[in-house]
């Protein structure tokens, strides 16, 4: 500011907005943010607290709450590793080798976030439902898939497949194989190279992505709304439970439970914005999703 | 992706050849699951789609039913996008060149929608924009008429938000918001200050500063975050069920006719809505890569 090779016309009337546009478009930006964000998320706690802690307490303890609670977690902890693995895998392949095709590759592997969330659960109804292109073979054999745990974890698996790969790719992709490839010359061996060099360069963003896919796999809502059946006790979900209680007009259960779902929710975004300040670097990729 | 391959690589032609192990494993692994989970169930569907046959497929595009649901999921989408694009240029701008307390927070608060599951968003929605809730009770006594033009969507506002196709609007704009944002904040962090500041120096004025410098290099993330924002708005689902009201012509959107399809076993009209949905998508994602190498060829950066 003081230093003298400064010309003495400043541009900052050119540079900066305003008194009155700063306050205007700041004012603007913050309304918005609270009509839409913040005020949302407060009434999801005070609906839950209307009737006190008691009632609280209560829908989130009675058995239909912990067997949402229950099978929520259960669904999570098949889809989530099973999309680490894949993703783990498509970023070893995409980011260490050369061959064609591979932008169709990841196109297709990020195709599940172009699709409606109705129609990722309607496709597996169309191959396992009851009317389904394996419907009738299904059923001869007794194997339950649609309105049961393999088709919830079908749906989920599907829209959340692309979350750790498209974490992955760009940061393995970043970082190049010369690490590997002077592990490799030394003498480790494969699986050696990847579980002391590669899997610890990528933790933070590996850790980036399966924080978000496990937040959409338990809060996931569309998908396993058309494969649930909504079976009270036995195929619903978190959310479905939540749906079930609001639509019996149940509004302070609804909550309750809803509540523990925007907790999850906060939480995921704490980690999530520390990840982002401490291990920019590896995963300033890509923010989008 | 070059083809110049040495002679080494005789064995597969199509791929580069690397020390690196595991390209078989790895790749396996990836198009087995891609194909189970993702591929083959969308082949299904455009198979059980197909397999309506013309007469019928065309009968169930052009019902009345299906029409609304898709020009209110089509339209609502889009002036939500259009919302999201302009609020989220703003905010962009602001957390990008503005300081002030509590920046970092807001910051981190527009990844919210992306971290809130659908149900919980939709009937706190609900909750805050019916009749009797808080901003909800204080529109009520508003009244006024608008149409949207270009896509021919009239909507008499009579003081209700929720349960009419104003409150799809509401909870596409909550879900759609991080799109612009995070797609438009980078490109506004690059920016070199130095270009703005060489308009000033050659007398620009702050506004064509803004609109001639400015704007022009961000053009292309704004387009990308609003077609992200509305092709994510017109699949949505669980945000909007619960403000929609969901009467049938009205607020009915086409992700919940696919859902009452299904419900009352018409597998096939729910495929072909799903198809019609679907085509659309694909088209959205070829614009996006369309636009992205277009600003990439035009201006150095994607």
């Amino acid at each position: 500011m003081a230093d003298p090779t400064t010309p003495v016309y400043r541009t900052d009337t050119a540079l900066r907005d305003g008194f009155w546009i700063r306050a205007l478009l700041l004012t603007l930006a913050l309304a918005f943010l609270t009509l839409f964000l913040f005020l949302p998320l407060l009434s999801v706690f005070v609906e839950a607290s209307r009737k006190g802690y008691a009632a609280f307490a209560e829908a989130v303890t009675e058995p239909d709450a912990l067997s949402a609670i229950r099978l929520t977690l259960l669904v999570a902890a098949i889809a989530v590793p099973f999309n680490v693995v894949v993703g783990i895998a498509a970023a070893w392949a995409i980011a260490k080798f050369e061959f064609r095709g591979k932008s169709l590759l990841i196109s297709f592997i990020d195709l599940p976030f172009s699709v409606s969330p109705v129609i990722s659960g309607l496709v597996f109804v169309l191959l396992f439902g009851a009317q389904g292109f394996l419907g009738p073979w299904l059923k001869a054999n007794n194997i339950e898939i649609i309105f049961a745990l393999p088709g919830l974890v079908l749906a989920t698996v599907f829209v959340t497949f692309p979350f750790v790969a498209r974490e992955l790719i760009p940061h393995m992709q970043a970082l190049g194989s010369t690490d590997e490839e002077a592990a490799l010359t030394l003498g480790a061996s494969p699986w050696r190279t990847f579980f002391t060099i590669t899997l610890p360069n990528v933790k933070w963003s590996l850790f980036y992505g399966v924080l978000l896919c496990n937040a959409r796999a338990m809060g996931e809502f569309g998908a396993v709304t058309v494969v649930s059946g909504r079976i009270r006790g036995l195929t619903t979900t978190m959310p479905l439970h939540v749906e079930i209680l609001y639509n019996e007009y149940n509004s302070v259960a609804a909550f309750a439970v809803a509540s523990l779902l925007a907790g999850l929710a906060l939480v995921t975004l704490t980690l999530k914005t520390y990840l982002e300040w401490h291990y920019a670097d590896a995963i300033a990729a890509t923010k989008r999703h | 992706m070059t083809l110049a391959l040495p002679a080494a690589s005789r064995s597969s032609s199509w791929r580069q050849p690397s020390i690196l192990p595991g390209f078989g494993l790895s790749l396996g692994i990836t198009i087995s699951a891609l194909s189970l989970i993702v591929l083959i169930p969308l082949a299904a569907l455009f198979l059980k789609a197909a397999s309506a046959g013309p007469a019928d497929i065309w009968a169930i595009v052009t019902s009345s039913r299906t029409q609304a649901a898709l020009r209110l999921s089509f339209g609502a989408a889009a002036f939500s996008a259009i919302v999201n694009a302009i609020f989220g240029l703003i905010i962009a701008w602001v957390l990008v060149r503005y300081r002030f307390p509590g920046r970092r927070l807001l910051d981190a608060a527009v990844d919210l929608p992306f971290a809130l599951p659908t149900a919980v968003a939709g009937i706190s929605l609900a909750a805050i924009y019916a009749p009797n809730g808080w901003i909800g009770s204080l529109l009520a006594p508003l009244s006024f008429k608008f149409t949207i033009p270009l896509i021919d969507l009239s909507i008499g506002f009579d003081g209700k938000v929720a349960y009419t196709p104003l409150g799809v609007m509401v909870a596409l704009i909550f879900i759609g918001l991080p799109f612009v944002v995070r797609t438009v904040q980078p490109v506004l962090e690059e920016a070199e200050v130095e270009t703005e500041e060489a308009a000033a120096l050659l007398g620009a004025s702050r506004l064509r500063t803004i609109f001639r410098v400015i704007l022009p290099g961000i053009v292309p993330a704004l387009l990308t975050g609003f077609v992200l924002a509305f092709a994510r708005a017109v699949g949505e689902y669980g945000s909007v069920i619960f403000i929609a009201g969901n009467v049938p012509m009205v607020s009915e959107i086409a992700p919940l006719l696919i859902v009452i399809k299904l419900e009352g076993f018409d597998y096939a009209g729910a495929s072909v809505v799903a198809m019609i949905m679907l085509i659309v998508s694909f088209t959205l994602i070829l614009a996006i890569n369309a636009i992205q190498a277009w600003s990439r060829g035009r201006l150095g950066h994607g």
